[in-house]
């Protein structure tokens, strides 16, 4: 079993630590969907939850199905992840920024 | 130690416990670089998700969001795509065990899961479509066909991959070549998860509220 441990990132993991990502990624999806649907709250609270379930369900996805941490390869997985998700939020948060003040100064729709 | 991980040790009386201590730098190298080939994959989902967001509201007179979403249908495909996710981290666990036949059985499972997934998009792309609400209609419908689309067809290589790989796994087994591959696939699903609550959160959700 020479190649048995090779992997950095995505090789460990255990059947109890899946099965919790499972559930957990499970209501996280519940929740956003069943608030939206049912309409029980207003507008910026369902924003709200969706957001911070989405946000809860990647880290689920990353910490426990990916095994994304600092120590594997040194910590090079955790930093040029790091690093895409700077250069995204420059690129989707500075698009959104400039057209929405384009929408206002042009003033159309 | 390069490939030190936290779990070290954590689980030792587990079936899993797989020897950590010799290294193998020619896979890791493989892992990371796959790694940093999904990181870029993000930045096109990125630029995706900014020109959905900005062309969103022009509908050009033709449906919104809230008209056409089934959120019934979405959230069966969600949950097919969750659930694969977990069965391929349990294919992953089945290969550190060396066990190749839970292995092929997992990712047979996931492949099923992937073919519900990709069977509830094609329904919801053909009718549209079929509505006369093609990517031709607005700004929105080509951002949103765009997108979603995207994600789709990363989703059906995927599933080529699957197949590529249950066909290895059967002349092959499991070795120094097969292994790599495998957790390169199973980090490019587990993605394609990330990609998808993406997808039905900003997309899905915020669309009919």
């Amino acid at each position: 079993m020479s190649s048995a441990s090779i992997e950095p990132a995505s090789a460990h993991g255990s059947t109890k630590s899946y099965v919790l990502g499972l559930v957990l990624s499970l209501v996280l999806t519940i929740i956003p969907f069943g608030a939206v649907m049912m309409g029980a709250f207003s507008t910026p609270v369902t924003v709200w939850i969706i957001v911070i379930t989405a946000v809860l369900q990647m880290l689920v996805q990353l910490v426990m199905f990916m095994h994304l941490n600092t120590k594997a390869d040194e910590g090079w997985n955790m930093m040029s992840f790091v690093f895409t998700v700077s250069i995204l939020a420059l690129v989707v948060g500075g698009s959104l920024w400039i057209m929405h003040h384009l929408h206002i100064n042009m003033m159309i729709g | 130690m390069a490939t030190d991980t936290l779990h070290h040790g954590a689980h030792a009386g587990d079936h899993e416990d797989h020897d950590h201590h010799e290294h193998h730098d020619v896979a890791g190298t493989k892992v990371f670089g796959f790694w940093v080939y999904l990181m870029s994959d993000l930045v096109i989902f990125g630029t995706l998700f900014a020109t959905y967001a900005v062309l969103m509201r022009g509908t050009a007179g033709g449906p919104t969001g809230a008209d056409i979403f089934e959120l019934p249908l979405i959230l069966f495909g969600t949950f097919a795509l969750l659930i694969s996710s977990f069965t391929f981290g349990m294919g992953v666990l089945a290969m550190n065990a060396n066990r190749v036949g839970q292995l092929k059985m997992w990712l047979v499972v996931t492949f099923v899961l992937g073919l519900m997934f990709l069977g509830m998009e094609v329904y919801e792309f053909h009718h549209l479509i079929h509505e006369g609400y093609g990517p031709d209609r607005s700004a929105f419908l080509s951002a949103f066909f765009t997108l979603v689309g995207t994600h789709g067809l990363h989703v059906t290589f995927g599933m080529i991959w699957i197949l590529v790989m249950l066909v290895q796994l059967q002349t092959k087994g499991i070795n120094a070549a097969t292994r790599p591959r495998i957790l390169c696939l199973s980090l490019f699903w587990h993605f394609l998860d990330i990609v998808w609550i993406c997808v039905f959160s900003f997309v899905y959700l915020m669309g009919v509220l």
